[in-house]
């Protein structure tokens, strides 16, 4: 995996993510497509997600679930409003409440997915725009920034340990 | 949390606006009395005291009187409080991005355990 850029655009709330992977377009495009693969990378190392609905159409939505460290759970869903198979993918994420259903509809970030092939591998560009900052700090405190941590701390030790 | 949620927002607010970023950007080069900063723009010095005073409730900006002037200089540690909140998500992109990453190496790994036509096993060192 390779990091090939990001851009962070702070007046407009946006971050856009660029990376690239070892693998074709229609193998990347099976990561979000198939919740038992998307649950395990979308949530942070110590907030594991599942996802227990996931309707990939337009209209579709998904209910999922980030279960953290002390066995408390952060609920969000999806609402998927653009797919072109296996190029596109736009969705509308957002928080939800104990019975899983979305608290408010409207108050979603937006997310473009792009998948393009790129000699032999994919290359993933992610655009996430947020309408609030309250909603990308509830984003962050979903036991996120601490899982954040650790990713990193994980990749230190695999850093440290290739070096010895 | 380093920044609470009224300056968040009073920060997004403020640099929604082109004027205002212009003015930050300009008092981050170098500080500037509000009349000098006036001559910059087709609006009253009364709008551009306006604009300063937006970017004054959002902490970018320090407004200073001195003698009949009034002196405005960035803060730049509003900004990068600012620019953290997104730095943080993109951790959270770069983590996901590796678990991505970990799922196709292990497609790779079990197409080497599988005898295939130009497949040589155990020849990897």
């Amino acid at each position: 995996m390779t990091v090939i850029s990001t851009h962070k655009d702070v007046e407009a709330l946006r971050l856009t993510f660029v990376a690239e992977f070892e693998a074709g377009v229609d193998r990347v495009w099976q990561v979000w497509q198939d919740p038992r693969q998307l649950e395990r990378w979308w949530g942070p190392p110590t907030w594991p997600s599942t996802f227990d609905r996931h309707e990939f159409v337009v209209g579709g939505q998904s209910r999922y679930y980030m279960t953290g460290p002390e066995g408390q759970k952060a609920r969000g869903w999806w609402s998927i409003t653009a797919i072109e198979a296996p190029h596109r993918l736009e969705f509308d994420d957002g928080f939800a409440g104990d019975d899983g259903e979305p608290v408010d509809p409207a108050d979603a970030t937006h997310t473009v997915v792009t998948l393009e092939a790129a000699g032999p591998g994919t290359r993933m560009t992610t655009v996430t725009t947020f309408v609030s900052p309250q909603q990308l700090e509830r984003m962050l405190a979903m036991g996120m920034e601490e899982g954040m941590r650790l990713a990193m701390g994980q990749i230190d030790d695999v850093l440290a340990s290739a070096s010895r | 949390m380093v920044v609470d949620e009224g300056t968040a927002d009073r920060i997004f607010h403020a640099l929604a606006d082109s004027t205002r970023r212009d003015i930050l950007a300009r008092v981050i080069r170098a500080e500037q009395s509000v009349s000098a900063l006036a001559r910059h723009y087709p609006m009253s010095l009364a709008a551009v005291q306006k604009h300063v005073v937006v970017l004054e409730r959002a902490a970018l900006v320090v407004k200073q009187r001195r003698g009949r002037e009034q002196v405005v200089h960035a803060d730049i540690a509003a900004l990068r409080r600012a620019a953290q909140l997104l730095d943080r998500y993109e951790q959270l992109w770069r983590h996901r991005a590796h678990g991505i990453a970990q799922i196709l190496a292990e497609d790779r790994i079990l197409a080497e355990d599988r005898p295939g036509p130009n497949t040589e096993k155990g020849t990897n060192p």
